[in-house]
C-alpha cells in the first residue's frame, strides 16, 4: 500500500515541474521519436543500413557502449572519496553519481542490443535459459560485470533513498561494505571492457597493454565532467545544494585523471612512432590518413585539441575555479573523450583490416539516430530519477508528506498544476 | 517470402477455396513455425529426434521457397578424419573462378554480395605484404606482370580466437577441424569477426538474395543452407561436399590445380606429401592460430 503511494507520489513528482523541466522533458522525448523512426528503419532492414560493413564489423555502437561504461565506471571517483576518506562535501552527491552509473549501464545494455544482428536471440547469453560462453568468452565476462554492477548500485541507490524517505538512519554495516565492492567491480566494467578489444591478437591496434589503464584514465575525464556540469544546472534550478569546494575538489581530481590519460597516450605513441613497425599503419590512418583516406583525421584531431585545451583549463588553478572556464574544459573533455571512444577507438582497429584492405567508415544517420535515441532515453530516465531523488534528499518528500499530504494534495497541488 | 501458389485449375470456385485453405493453414503455421524456431535451442545440445524434425521442417520451408526439392543433412564428422589444404602460391593465376563455384556451391548472398574468398594482387617485389595488396583489382588479363596472388580464406585453425570469443557457443570446431556456425544459435554481435585475423567471417547485414535458379539444394545443417539476416557465416571446406567424400568446389574448379585437400591424418595423403617435400608456409604464423590452411610454392 505505501509502496503504491510511493509511486504514485513520484510519478506526481516526475509529472510537475517548472517550464523550463517541461521544455527539456518535451525535448528529449521528441528526440527519442525522433532516434526512435531511424532505429525502425533498421530493425526493417538490417544493420545494412548502418555504414558498418565486413572490413569495419564494429563501429559507433560498441564505441558509444565503450565510452558509456566509463562515465558507468567513473562513478567511483565520487564514491572513493566520499565513503573511503569522510569528505563531507561529496557525500549527499554519490547518490546522483550512482544513479548516473545506473543509467548509463543501461544505456550500454542498450546499444549491445542495436549492435548484434538478431536481438531477439539476446536470451541465448541468458546462464540458465540459453548458453552463456563463460569464462573462454570476454563478452561473457563484461555481460557478467555489467549486470552486477548495475544490481549493487541499484541496490545502495535504492537503500539510501529508502532510508532518507522513511527517515531512517541508515545501516553503515549494510551499505559501507556495498560501496566498497562498488569500487573494483567500477574498475573492474571498463578493464573487462578494455579486455574485449585488448586480447584480439588479430587487432594490433588494440593489442597494447595499456588499452585497459588509459580506458580508465579517460573514464575518469570524461564521466566527472558531466557530473560538474549536472550538479551546477541541479543547483541552480532545484533544491539541490553542493558547496563549490566539492566541485573543486572533482575538478582537481580531474587533473590527475587527465594527466595520467595524457601520458599514457604519449607513452603509447612513442612505442608505436619510434619503434616504426607496420602496426603503425593504424595509428597512421588515426591521426594523418592513408593515402586519399583521410574521413577520420578530422575526429581525431578534434579529440586530441579538445582534449588538450580542457587539460590546461583544469590545470591552471585560476581557470579551473572560474565556473565559466571550468564549464568549457568540463564540456571540451567530455566530447574529447566521446570521440575518442566512439570512433577513434574502434575505427582504426578495423582501418586497415586484417588483410590490408581499407575500408572508409563514418556513422550513417540512421546510426546516429540511433545513438540519439539511446542518449535521449538515457537522459530522461536520469531526469526522472534524479528529480525523485532531490525530492526526497533535499526536499522534504518522505512518508510523512505522504501520510499528511494526502488529503491537502489534491486541494493545494492540482491547481497548480492545471 | 513464400513464393504465390500458381493454380491453374478451371472452376474459379475450387481454385479459391483451395486457396483460402492453403493460406489459413499457411498462417496459422507460419506462427507457430516462427515460434518453434525463436525458441530452438543451440544445434549441439538438440537430441536426433529434435534435430530430425528441424530438418524436415527446414526441406520444406525451403523447398517452397526456392521451388526445387531441398536435402538438408546434418552427417557428423568422420573417425579418423582431419581435413587440411594446400595452395600453391606459384600457380595460382588470381582468375577467381574459386571466388565465384563457391559462392555458387555455399548458396552465398548475392545481394549484398558475399565471398568466402578474397583473391589479394601482391607485388613480387614486396612479397606477402598485406598493407600493399589490393583485393580490387581488375586488368582484362591475369596473372599481370609482376604479381602474384595469395586467396584467403577460413584458415581452418586449429587453436581458433573466432570460436573462444563467442559469447554464446555459436561456432565452434568440429571433430574433423572445420569449424562451423549454427546460424539458429548466432546472435551477430560479430565478436568472432573481430577476433579472425583473416577476414574469413562475413555477416548478413541485409536480408541474403540469391535467385532460385541458382540455388544449390544440396546443403549441409552447419554448411551451405541458406541463411538469414543478421548472422555470421564463414567457409567450412565445403562442408557438405567434403562429408561427402569430394574436394571442396573451389579445389574442383581450379584451372592450374593450385589448391589441394585432404586428410591430414592419412600419411599417404597428396596434402601430407606436400607438407613433407615443398616449402610450406601459413599466414600470420605469430599470432600462434595454427592454420590447417597451407601456402606452399610447387614449381
Amino acid at each position: 500500500m505505501n509502496f503504491l503511494r510511493f509511486v504514485n507520489g513520484s510519478f506526481k513528482i516526475i509529472t510537475r515541474g517548472s517550464a523550463l523541466y517541461y521544455s527539456w522533458v518535451t525535448f528529449l522525448i521528441l528526440l527519442i521519436v525522433w532516434g526512435g523512426f531511424g532505429y525502425s528503419h533498421q530493425l526493417a532492414h538490417g544493420l545494412i543500413v548502418t555504414h558498418m560493413r565486413d572490413s569495419v564489423s564494429w563501429a559507433f555502437y560498441i564505441g558509444n557502449f565503450t565510452f558509456l561504461v566509463g562515465v558507468a565506471a567513473a562513478s567511483v571517483m565520487l564514491v572513493i572519496p566520499a565513503y573511503v576518506y569522510h569528505w563531507k562535501p561529496i557525500k549527499e552527491i554519490v547518490i546522483f553519481g550512482e544513479l548516473l552509473a545506473i543509467c548509463a549501464v543501461i544505456m550500454c545494455l542498450c546499444f549491445i542490443v542495436v549492435d548484434i544482428g538478431s536481438p531477439l536471440r539476446f536470451w541465448h547469453m541468458l546462464p540458465g535459459i540459453g548458453i552463456l560462453n563463460f569464462p573462454s568468452s570476454l563478452l561473457s565476462w563484461d555481460f557478467f560485470v555489467l549486470n552486477s554492477y548495475f544490481i549493487l548500485n541499484l541496490i545502495i541507490v535504492v537503500y539510501l533513498l529508502y532510508c532518507h524517505f522513511y527517515k531512517k538512519e541508515y545501516k553503515v554495516s549494510f551499505v559501507v561494505p556495498l560501496v566498497l565492492f562498488s569500487i573494483p567491480l567500477a574498475i573492474g566494467i571498463h578493464t573487462v571492457t578494455a579486455f574485449l578489444f585488448n586480447a584480439l591478437p588479430g587487432r594490433p591496434f588494440w593489442n597494447s597493454a595499456l588499452l585497459a589503464p588509459r580506458f580508465l584514465a579517460s573514464a575518469f575525464c570524461s564521466g566527472p565532467a558531466i557530473l560538474l556540469i549536472l550538479f551546477q544546472i541541479l543547483r541552480k534550478i532545484t533544491k539541490f545544494e553542493i558547496k563549490d569546494e566539492a566541485i573543486w575538489t572533482i575538478a582537481e581530481l580531474m587533473v590527475y585523471a587527465m594527466f595520467i590519460y595524457l601520458f599514457f597516450t604519449v607513452a603509447e605513441l612513442f612505442k608505436e612512432f619510434y619503434s616504426g613497425t607496420e602496426n603503425i599503419l593504424y595509428w597512421k590512418y588515426l591521426l594523418f590518413g592513408i593515402g586519399k583516406n583521410h574521413e577520420i583525421v578530422i575526429y581525431s584531431w578534434s579529440s586530441i585539441i579538445m582534449g588538450s585545451i580542457a587539460f590546461l583549463l583544469f590545470l591552471i588553478p585560476g581557470t579551473r575555479k572560474n565556473f565559466i572556464t571550468l564549464n568549457i574544459g568540463a564540456v571540451l573533455i567530455y566530447g574529447s573523450v566521446y570521440i575518442e571512444k566512439g570512433i577513434a577507438l574502434i575505427v582504426p582497429g578495423f582501418t586497415p583490416d586484417t588483410l590490408g584492405q581499407i575500408y572508409v567508415y563514418t556513422p550513417s544517420i540512421t546510426e546516429v539516430r540511433t545513438a540519439v535515441m539511446i542518449f535521449s532515453g538515457g537522459f530522461l530516465l536520469f531526469t526522472f530519477l534524479s528529480k525523485i531523488a532531490i525530492a526526497i534528499v533535499f526536499e522534504d518528500y518522505s512518508i510523512n508528506t505522504l501520510n499528511s499530504k494526502k488529503s491537502e494534495d489534491r486541494v493545494k497541488e492540482v491547481p497548480i498544476a492545471m | 517470402m513464400k513464393k504465390p501458389v500458381n493454380y491453374s485449375g478451371r472452376r474459379n470456385f475450387l481454385k479459391n477455396l483451395s486457396l483460402f485453405a492453403v493460406g489459413s493453414i499457411a498462417l496459422s503455421g507460419c506462427g507457430s513455425a516462427t515460434m518453434k524456431e525463436f525458441l530452438q535451442k543451440n544445434f549441439r545440445t538438440l537430441s536426433k529426434k529434435e534435430k530430425d524434425d528441424i530438418i524436415k521442417d527446414l526441406e520444406k520451408k525451403y523447398t517452397a521457397r526456392y521451388g526445387k526439392e531441398f536435402h538438408v543433412t546434418d552427417e557428423p564428422a568422420a573417425d579418423g578424419v582431419e581435413f587440411g589444404y594446400a595452395l600453391d602460391l606459384s600457380r595460382c593465376i588470381g582468375c577467381r573462378r574459386c571466388v565465384y563455384a563457391c559462392v555458387k556451391e555455399n548458396n552465398q548472398s548475392r545481394d549484398p554480395q558475399i565471398h568466402y574468398i578474397q583473391v589479394l594482387q601482391m607485388e613480387k617485389e614486396k612479397g606477402i605484404d598485406f598493407a600493399h595488396s589490393d583485393v580490387h583489382y581488375n586488368p582484362d588479363l591475369v596473372p599481370e606482370e609482376g604479381y602474384f596472388y595469395v586467396p584467403v580464406q577460413c584458415q581452418q585453425c586449429r587453436n581458433p580466437q573466432c570460436t573462444e570469443v563467442c559469447p554464446v557457443k555459436a561456432t565452434w570446431q568440429e571433430p574433423d577441424g572445420i569449424v562451423v556456425v549454427d546460424y539458429n544459435w548466432c546472435i551477430g554481435c560479430r565478436y568472432c569477426m573481430a577476433a579472425c585475423p583473416y577476414g574469413a567471417r562475413h555477416f548478413n547485414w541485409g536480408e541474403p538474395h540469391i535467385p532460385a535458379e541458382e540455388i544449390n539444394p544440396e546443403t549441409h545443417y552447419l554448411g551451405n543452407r541458406p541463411r538469414m539476416k543478421g548472422v555470421v557465416e564463414k567457409c567450412t571446406f565445403c562442408l557438405k561436399r567434403v562429408r561427402d567424400g569430394k574436394y571442396p568446389a573451389c579445389v574442383e574448379v581450379c584451372p592450374v590445380g593450385a589448391r589441394k585437400f585432404g586428410n591430414l591424418l592419412d600419411p599417404e595423403s597428396e596434402i601430407r606429401y606436400i607438407l613433407a617435400n615443398k616449402r610450406v608456409l601459413v599466414l600470420k604464423q605469430e599470432l600462434n592460430t595454427q592454420p590447417k590452411f597451407y601456402y606452399f610454392f610447387g614449381v
